[in-house]
């Protein structure tokens, strides 16, 4: 069986790589703090095998990502200068190698379809090929491996070093937006052992009147909205606003339809996801993949879009779910 | 109510501009111990949940054969061929890319596109090439704006594509959090059915707005190049 471990562990060995590449880089002004935290990052996936199966104690890894979060946070990680083609060299490249660049490419999105379509009903000797519910990951992992194999191949390029290089530039452009989604994860974990949903309960309760639905219905999703923003994305928002006003108000008091709420209050915080920046992954990843200078760039993109679709949804929960 | 400051600390770190790791770092380690939690507990916090959110990053295992194939002019390579196609402008093609992701989303295939797997290398400078057609070289803020509007197409059509399908993990959050907290039984496919005139309306609005980028850009073209550049002092 194929396990999505296997690929942590992958993730990790490139992140280990590029630290000791990142070490030895005299363009790089901070460059044992940058080789630190990169270190730190492929130490701890590797690590986290044993900490998410709870064959090893946490706090090591704990201690590890607040380590990681001082290092960026207080600015001790930066970037070198890449050793990379001049634009001159890439369209000559391009008019040489023409449409063939694209096989790799494409080898991704195609590699991950199949797996995601076929390769997921196969079983070996009663055991799944994939392992059950990563196979979204395991799309992505082999089809990348694939996708690199097939590419050395094509340019003829021998050295391993390369693609690690070549990708390693991306990776510091990004910096601590790397680690933001994660470090997210946990603070969604420590508010509700914490209690905060049952404070924000009991707040939300206190103001809203009772017997206004249309109102119950605008705070459950403008709540949704804003939760997420300030948490980074609508699963740690969900259980707050739902536990709330969205099962109790809404479900028990109105006899509105649970699926239609529940779903549509879901997607009122996706519209907040669009317009954080704490949504790391989702925005201001891509703002530094794509070298944009203003890192909100795609949030100011989305915003409008945003505001439409929140609206949309209180429109659309109003009218059909009671 | 004094565990709610860990949600202030939040608003101020952001709205003071601080480094958003120190913030998050810091309203864990706040809430968790005003809640009651050892340090230990709120360590062994932050360890579990890097562990168990390692899924987010695994993108990064695209990044070199991506990062290879742009050494050799894939983004040049994309750009020539969407010069190809005369009548795919960059809001027509950018609203296709949001179409093809939604669909794909909808059926499951999240990992088919992505930020690092297709816009980076392919989408947004695709979008630029059609962009670069039409107008001649961008200016720096129209080529921010075309790239900015590429990484939304990707966003848009991802969260509002993907709870149309069954078993994604929004839709199995929602019944796991209520069939255990309020002991009932909700179907993922009635949820996944609510989650259809959103997608429906999400595929309008910013469909719509990626077909009128096209006049945004002419005129954002136009506004700087009546602008004298570099003028003699």
């Amino acid at each position: 069986m194929i396990k999505a471990e296997w690929f942590y562990w992958l993730v990790g060995a490139i992140f280990l790589l590029m630290a000791a590449q990142m070490l030895t880089d005299r363009t790089n002004p901070r460059r044992h703090g940058t080789a630190a935290f990169w270190g730190l990052l492929g130490l701890g996936f590797v690590y986290g095998t044993w900490v998410a199966d709870k064959s090893a104690p946490a706090e090591p890894l704990g201690a590890a990502v607040l380590v990681m979060a001082g290092l960026a946070g207080f600015g001790f990680t930066g970037r070198g200068t890449a050793r990379t083609t001049t634009p001159r060299q890439r369209a000559a490249s391009a008019r040489r190698l023409g449409s063939k660049l694209f096989v790799p490419a494409l080898t991704i999105p195609v590699v991950a379809l199949i797996c995601a379509v076929g390769v997921k009903k196969l079983s070996f000797g009663g055991q799944p090929v994939l392992q059950k519910g990563s196979e979204t990951i395991l799309g992505l992992g082999i089809g990348s491996v694939v996708a690199l194999a097939v590419a050395m191949a094509l340019l003829r390029e021998k050295k391993l070093s390369t693609p690690v290089h070549a990708g390693r530039s991306m990776l510091e452009s990004m910096g601590w937006a790397m680690l933001l989604p994660q470090l997210l994860a946990t603070l969604g974990t420590i508010f509700s052992v914490a209690g905060v949903g049952d404070q924000v309960r009991r707040i939300t309760t206190a103001v809203l009147p009772d017997h206004s639905l249309h109102l119950a219905v605008v705070v459950y999703c403008v709540g949704m909205f804003l939760f997420t923003i300030v948490m980074g994305n609508g699963f740690a928002a969900f259980p707050v606003m739902t536990a709330a006003v969205g099962w109790p108000v809404l479900v028990v008091q109105e006899h509105g339809s649970a699926p239609a709420v529940l779903a549509i209050g879901m997607l009122a915080g996706f519209c907040g996801t669009l317009v954080t920046p704490m949504a790391a992954n989702y925005n201001v990843v891509p703002a530094a993949l794509l070298e944009l200078k203003d890192q909100y760039g795609p949030i100011k993109a989305q915003l409008p879009t945003a505001v439409a679709l929140l609206g949309c949804n209180i429109v659309i929960m109003s009218l059909f779910a009671f | 109510m004094i565990v709610l400051l860990g949600v202030l600390v939040v608003v101020i770190g952001f709205a003071t501009r601080r480094n958003p790791l120190l913030v998050v770092g810091g309203a864990g380690i706040a809430t968790g111990l005003l809640g009651g939690l050892s340090p230990q507990r709120v360590l062994a916090a932050f360890g579990e949940g890097f562990a168990s959110s390692r899924s987010v990053t695994i993108f990064v295992i695209t990044l070199p054969v991506i990062g290879l194939l742009e050494r050799y002019g894939l983004q040049e390579q994309a750009r020539r061929l969407i010069s190809r196609f005369g009548a795919l402008t960059t809001g027509r093609f950018l609203a296709l890319y949001l179409l093809l992701r939604q669909l794909t989303a909808a059926l499951g295939l999240n990992s088919v596109f992505g930020h690092a797997q297709t816009v980076r290398p392919l989408a947004a400078p695709m979008a630029e090439g059609a962009a670069e057609r039409r107008h001649g070289p961008l200016p720096d803020k129209v080529r921010e704006k075309v790239r900015s509007f590429a990484a939304s197409a990707d966003n848009v059509g991802l969260f509002f594509g993907e709870d149309v399908f069954l078993a994604v993990g929004s839709i199995l959050l929602i019944t796991g959090f209520v069939n255990t907290t309020y002991h009932t039984h909700l179907e993922p496919l009635d949820l996944a059915l609510w989650a259809v005139p959103t997608a429906l309306c999400a595929l309008a609005v910013h469909g719509w707005r990626l077909l009128r980028l096209d006049c945004t850009l002419a005129r954002a073209v136009a506004r700087t190049a009546d602008k004298p550049v570099g003028a003699a002092k």
